[in-house]
């Protein structure tokens, strides 16, 4: 590591992260014909350094920024803030599974086919959809090593399937879609998908009618993802903690969700693409409880938050986007139930089931509020589907909709890669809807 | 670097290749609350081939330009596993040129003392406000040299800079949390940044303020926006759906979006224009070497206009516009905006006001998003409007509706144009591509806003 070396002669800490990905290749369809081939190549490096008591943080990637990349670290050191922890020293990581490599053998043509018979399965219900579909496969590799003897390596392999198909008649468009991912490719399945899209296609064939008042809303696993996920993650982050932002922040151990409801982070799911042996800092990872019955257990911590906190990284600390390290989920997993999502749906007089919002990431998120445009969405009358609603907006806040759940549904399942959730039954949620 | 790239195009059995390489430098800067979170520097460098056969694309992008010979067959390789029907780009003349950007105090040279000191004043006045809690400083300013060369014989060096700045003020009470924001950002010269001073009092006022301002009721309302939020009304409900790749292969879509067709009033245009000087979307050349041009969206309440990308345009029979654009050598070019913005019409604020019984006035803005017929953007700031007149303060709201229906509810449009430069757009996975959008103020009847 002569990076860390040069680092080394600079600073009294020093800490390099690697992550390379020699070729995850990409297959895109667009309105149902393959359109682009792809394969993307990628490597970048970061290093951060404690230098007169001061972090110091640069990253480069391609050949250009090597050289540079110690000058860098230490012109920011100057400002940088103080370095109130260490870097992690050796230790052993428990082995978490998060390679399947069958993934490399998987061939382009292979790839091609999948995305066909996906549209295939689609289109056999409606032929006049419009679908874009993305087959994805790749590897990577993070290493680390610090000046403090702390030293890890592994590789992970991510295989992901997503559909969007279009619909239009006339002015009336209507968008369905699902995705999934995993390190094994075999988790993710043709007909699954397939079958899902094909449920949202057969429940939106007709319209319905909702008028503007407080309803019961059923949030499918793709609606939870869209509507609440934001702001609860952003709740339980220790850095919105530490300054007192957070709604949560002085909640600990205390009832603030359902009783139902219990919620972690689980970096050690076998095969999540959330998953990892430890932390882009080093750190161990764990299975986190967030929320136990309805309690607020714990929050997300990085090396520094933590230091500053007075407490412990708790495996948190990810680079996202290749930046400073900072508290993010690994995986979340929101617990099962005990009703079935038909008994929600026989159960409600009037009410919409809510699968995608569009928007829903604008309002005053810190605050937990939620609100957005029904992108697709049912109307339930007497205890069934009638149909797909339009022009309709939800608003409502996270921490009043989770107080009290009408009910937590049995199928729970995994969303996007990262989210691992059942069907949410929820009271007096805000609808309003144009010309009412 | 010419020489080399030349070579790994010849002699290849392919209907278009075009080779992308690229240098950035970037410095980013974060205060949370008192703590400057980070402070850092990035260098990256990489490329792209993207090659085109019997009407399918094959793409590899990379870090380091070794064997560039063996990426561009590789990415032939790739195109021929696809099986669209042929077709040939819209024709472009080859381009050989360098562009660099004139600048005056330039971002990324100035020391990052300068940066921090500068961000630091501002970070304290919020801080010092009453009830704030906590504030969000984000900055960022990023220099990118560009190499684009084609099969065609254009070779075109571009160089540009992007800044942008978000600061953002946290109140709290009790358990009620609020914020309010300012984005900004500008092609690269610092002073875009500078004497912010009385804007960062104002937001922390103002994010102190929505503790005890009430939420509105939902409903139908006359609405009317700022230039701001109007400026992302019209990127965000109209500009996605001029975007032709979202139209060109979808018959029904092709029918809505006819040329011809009548989508407002005669008071309204919207326009996409990539060459005026200095604002965050422009640029010279697009991501496959195409002029920027100006494009009349909407002229006169008809669609005149859309964007385009060399193939789009060909399947299309339209003329390509220049917006074909990446985020970096990750990504192919897709079409993209550049400076949308409504055009001013003639009426004054206070007259728009005047004839509203009661209605909400919005301001700023916290995003927006679009699904091509619905869209949905969230104002930063709001306050009814009863009998002709500002009254009382409210929470942010969001307002929805569906593009058609709402730009013929346009009634007015203010004789007072702003650009807007804070922000990015975000699509197919490519975000925070650098545009600016704007507008004068605008009036909407039967706009719909959420509320509980």
């Amino acid at each position: 590591m002569e990076v860390l070396c040069s680092a080394r002669r600079e600073a009294e800490q020093a800490e390099v992260f690697l992550v390379s990905s020699p070729d995850s290749i990409g297959i895109q369809f667009e309105a149902n014909e393959l359109k682009q081939v792809q394969t993307k190549e990628s490597s970048s490096i970061a290093l951060r350094i404690f230098r007169e008591g001061r972090i110091g943080f640069a990253t480069a990637s391609g050949g250009g920024g090597l050289e540079a990349l110690v000058d860098m670290a230490v012109e920011t050191s100057q400002f940088g803030s103080p370095a109130n922890f260490q870097f992690p020293s050796s230790q052993d990581y428990s082995e978490v599974c998060i390679i399947a490599p069958e993934v490399e053998e998987i061939a382009m043509e292979r790839m091609v086919e999948i995305g066909k018979e996906l549209i295939a399965k689609i289109r056999g219900h409606t032929p006049d959809i419009l679908c874009d579909v993305q087959v994805t496969r790749g590897t990577s590799s993070i290493s680390l090593i610090n000046s403090q003897g702390g030293e890890g390596r592994y590789d992970s392999s991510f295989f992901s399937l997503s559909l969007e198909g279009i619909l239009v008649r006339d002015t009336d468009m209507l968008f369905v879609g699902d995705s999934g991912s995993s390190c094994r490719p075999d988790f993710i399945g043709v007909d699954d998908l397939a079958d899902r899209v094909i449920w949202q296609l057969e429940m939106a064939k007709k319209k319905a009618a909702v008028s503007t008042k407080l309803l019961p809303i059923i949030f499918t696993p793709n609606g939870v993802a869209s509507a609440l996920l934001s702001p609860l993650v952003l709740a339980f982050n220790g850095k919105a903690v530490l300054e007192g932002a957070s709604p949560l922040k002085d909640k600990l151990g205390e009832q603030v969700f359902d009783k139902k409801l219990s919620l972690w982070d689980d970096a050690t799911i076998a095969y999540g693409v959330g998953s990892y042996p430890f932390d882009d800092e080093g750190v161990s990872s764990q299975r986190l409880p967030l929320v136990t019955n309805g309690v607020v257990a714990n929050f997300l911590y990085d090396l520094q938050t933590a230091a500053l906190a007075g407490t412990h990284s708790t495996g948190n600390g990810q680079r996202v986007g290749g930046g400073f390290p900072s508290p993010a989920i690994s995986s979340l997993i929101l617990s099962g139930g005990d009703v079935s999502f038909q008994a929600m749906v026989e159960d409600m007089k009037e009410g919409l089931i809510v699968e995608q919002l569009i928007g829903a990431d604008q309002g005053n998120l810190l605050g937990g509020d939620f609100s957005g445009n029904v992108l697709l969405g049912y109307k339930v009358e007497n205890g069934e589907i009638v149909g797909r609603v339009k022009d309709t907006m939800i608003a409502g806040n996270v921490y009043q909709v989770l107080k009290e759940l009408l009910g937590i549904g049995q199928e729970a399942r995994w969303v996007g890669g990262i989210l691992q959730t059942p069907p949410l039954y929820c009271s007096h949620v805000s609808v309003v809807t144009k010309g009412s | 670097m010419r020489d080399l790239i030349a070579d790994a195009l010849k002699g290849h059995d392919a209907d278009y290749i075009e080779i992308h390489f690229e240098e950035s430098q970037a410095t980013n800067i974060a205060y949370r609350g008192e703590r400057l979170e980070e402070i850092s520097r990035a260098r990256n460098s990489g490329g792209n081939v993207r090659a085109l056969v019997q009407g399918s694309w094959g793409f590899v992008s990379f870090n380091r330009l070794g064997g560039l010979r063996d990426k561009v067959a590789l990415a032939l390789e790739e195109a021929r596993l696809a099986s669209r029907g042929p077709f040939k780009l819209f024709p472009t003349e080859p381009v050989v040129e360098t562009v660099v950007p004139q600048s005056e105090k330039g971002s990324t040279a100035m020391p990052l003392a300068a940066k921090k000191e500068l961000l630091g004043e501002y970070n304290e006045i919020i801080l010092s406000s009453p009830k704030i809690q906590s504030s969000r400083i984000n900055y960022r300013d990023a220099g990118r040299q560009s190499i684009f060369a084609n099969s065609e014989g254009s070779y075109i060096e571009q160089a540009k800079t992007d800044l942008t700045l978000r600061l953002t003020a946290i109140a709290r009470e009790d358990n009620e949390v609020q914020q309010a924001g300012l984005s900004l950002g500008g092609n690269g010269e610092f002073s875009a940044v500078e004497g912010l001073h009385e804007q960062a009092r104002e937001i922390a006022r103002r994010a102190a303020a929505l503790l005890s301002a009430p939420q509105v009721k939902g409903g139908e309302y006359t609405v009317i926006l700022d230039p701001i939020l109007a400026g992302v009304f019209a990127h965000e409900a109209f500009g996605h759906l001029s975007e032709s790749d979202f139209v060109y292969q979808n018959e029904n879509l092709r029918q809505i979006m006819a040329l011809g067709k009548r989508f407002g009033g005669k008071h309204l245009n919207i326009v996409d224009d990539a060459t005026i000087p200095n604002l965050r979307g422009s640029y010279k050349y697009d991501d496959e070497g195409t002029p920027a041009t100006k494009t009349y969206l909407i002229r006169e309440g008809i669609l005149e206009g859309r964007l385009h990308s060399r193939e789009t345009a060909a399947k299309m029979g339209e003329r390509a516009t220049g917006n074909a654009r990446a985020i970096n050598y990750l990504f192919s070019p897709i079409v993209r905006m550049s400076n949308t913005f409504i055009e001013p019409g003639s009426a004054s604020f206070e007259a728009m006001l005047g004839d509203i019984e009661e209605g909400v006035y919005v301001e700023d803005w916290y995003g927006g998003m679009t699904s091509l017929e619905m869209f949905t953007f969230s104002a930063g700031e709001a306050y009814m409007i009863r009998r002709g007149r500002l009254a009382e303060l409210l929470r942010p709201v969001v307002l929805t509706g569906n593009v058609f229906t709402t730009l013929q509810n346009i009634d007015a449009i203010g004789n007072d144009l702003e650009m807007n430069q804070g922000g990015g757009c975000g699509k197919g996975g490519q975000y925070p591509l650098p545009v600016s959008n704007g507008s004068p103020h605008i009036r909407i009847r039967h706009c719909v806003i959420g509320g509980r």
